[in-house]
């Protein structure tokens, strides 16, 4: 490919998207606007964009909560994941005692437990929070303990031969080996707290100070203010493509050098 | 020319060397009963250069794996002959580089005197020593997969050579890479153990490469795997391409493959 073709290809990934999205807004807003729907039922593209801007106080109070929500379940996540994945992968007896455990966890659906977590714990914000752990932590335990064992043989050998100590084995070899894992993982767990957050909300239906976004769209599916509506989810949408694109970069910065997954296609 | 008995080689001292390593009826059986290695007695001379030869399955890289530890004879006794009965400084090459994918070269090199606590400045000389024996002097700094096949594989020879290893355990290192480099390679590595007079253990699936190289050749058999012949390659070193090309070198070769033969035929009816 000449480097002109391979300038166009970069170019063609960015504005396809956006061209199909252009159509898409430009179809629905034609649709509303000629069979005059009414905004209680469709609102068009540029009322939820007006309301975006008119509710804005009120929606990004609201998102800077479910954000808040999320990301410290995230933070969460990973921290506890990688410290369960570093015991299970100490043992397979440990990890065969224990896993199906997490995976009950995985399994059992959020909405079902989320009530007794929030009865169970008084303050809204850590129940909200704990909710949102219990829902994005499994990719991060599998991915992570996968990782940590799937170590080159060979390598593995090399560090019996050297008389490694376990702690050298595990931070020099099998820790680096896991990082490509893990970040699959947190890709995943990115999304997964998002959810996790709003679930949550739907079931507590904290209003006043601490109203996420969640309950922006329950009060105003009440209230049929369904332009208001579309903005809230707009804005849920918005943040979960901002937490992924954000673990993709830090994906990017740690493997970009050496792993197979992040290096140039063109090379 | 048999290539046995004495010669007249700079190296034909070795013959007479006194054994680093003695295996006395090694076994090794895996789990579902198959015997990867069976009542295997073999010496490993101080200083030689010897290569084991046989048909893939015959059990070398299990035979590698017992001498350096990694795995233990089922029945039977390996026996150090140095200070103490203790195992030597081993280096081992695998079939492929193993580096470290997220370390520079330096940092690959550097990994068993790291891993054995050396302190960092008369690690950072040893390295530096060793990649300029391996001619990866300007390369430290790179990372494995910045580098060709021959050049990863000359720097997986730098890391087992940075400890100053009495022993050198190879199994089948350049089986993967091309005719040339493999050429320039097995030339490399001769200058190399020519220099500091370590000894060799390699595996290969190469005639022409275990002739060129060795002082000594083995020939194992598989099911169970076991040596079927052993002998001296008495040929002047230093080594050159005229040597590949002599009568000398075409005899001993007519000879090691008419015994891997056997080896590959008398390995059926064993089964």
């Amino acid at each position: 490919m000449s480097d002109a073709a391979i300038l166009r290809g970069r170019w063609l990934r960015v504005l396809a998207p956006v061209l199909v999205a252009i159509v898409m807004l430009a179809a629905w807003q034609a649709l509303v606007t000629v069979n005059q729907v009414p905004a209680y039922l469709v609102p068009s593209p540029l009322r939820v964009l007006h309301t975006l801007y008119a509710d804005r106080a009120l929606l990004f109070a609201s998102l800077a909560v479910t954000l808040g929500v999320a990301l410290s379940a995230l933070v969460l996540a990973v921290v506890a994941g990688v410290a369960i994945a570093l015991v299970f992968a100490q043992s397979r007896w440990i990890e065969m005692s224990l896993f199906p455990y997490a995976i009950l966890l995985q399994v059992t659906p959020i909405v079902a437990i989320a009530p007794l977590i929030i009865i169970w714990v008084h303050d809204t914000r850590a129940a909200l929070v704990l909710c949102a752990v219990v829902v994005a932590i499994f990719p991060i335990i599998s991915n992570t303990t996968l990782g940590l064992r799937s170590v080159d043989r060979g390598l593995a050998n090399l560090f019996r031969l050297s008389q490694a100590t376990r702690w050298q084995t595990l931070w020099r070899l099998r820790v680096p080996s896991a990082l490509p894992y893990f970040f699959g993982g947190l890709r995943i767990a990115s999304g997964l707290a998002l959810i996790g957050a709003v679930v949550a909300e739907f079931v507590a239906g904290t209003g006043g100070e601490s109203a996420g976004l969640a309950y922006q769209i329950l009060l105003a599916g009440i209230q049929l203010n369904i332009p208001r509506l579309f903005a809230a989810l707009v804005l849920i949408a918005g943040a979960g493509v901002a937490m992924f694109a954000a673990t993709v970069g830090l994906s990017r910065l740690a493997l970009a050098r050496w792993h197979e997954s992040e290096l140039p296609r063109d090379e | 020319m048999t290539g046995d008995g004495g010669g007249d080689g700079s190296r034909a001292a070795v013959a007479t060397a006194p054994p680093l390593v003695e295996l006395h009826g090694v076994t090794r059986t895996y789990a579902n009963g198959t015997r990867a290695l069976a009542d295997v007695d073999l010496e490993i001379r101080r200083g030689e250069f010897l290569t084991i030869v046989g048909p893939s399955g015959c059990g070398k890289s299990t035979l590698l794996n017992l001498v350096a530890g990694l795995a233990q004879p089922s029945a039977g006794r390996i026996r150090w002959q140095a200070a103490g009965g203790a195992r030597p400084h081993i280096g081992f090459v695998f079939q492929s580089p193993t580096l470290m994918p997220w370390a520079r070269l330096s940092t690959n090199v550097r990994l068993p005197l790291d891993l054995a606590g050396v302190p960092r400045a008369a690690a950072d000389a040893a390295v530096a020593d060793a990649l300029a024996r391996v001619k990866l002097a300007g390369f430290a700094r790179h990372l494995p997969r910045e580098l060709s096949g021959g050049m990863q594989m000359r720097a997986s020879i730098a890391r087992a050579l940075v400890t100053a290893p009495d022993l050198l355990l190879m199994d089948e290192p350049f089986g993967a890479l091309d005719e040339f480099t493999r050429q320039r390679l097995d030339a490399e590595l001769l200058s190399l153990w020519l220099a500091q007079r370590f000894t060799v253990v390699f595996v290969t699936h190469s005639i022409h490469e275990a002739v060129f190289l060795s002082t000594r050749v083995a020939v194992m058999a598989a099911r169970p795997g076991r040596i079927l012949d052993a002998w001296d390659i008495a040929q002047p070193y230093p080594r050159d391409d005229a040597f590949r090309v002599s009568t000398a070198f075409a005899a001993q070769a007519q000879r090691l493959s008419a015994r891997v033969a056997d080896a590959g035929a008398g390995a059926l009816p064993d089964e």
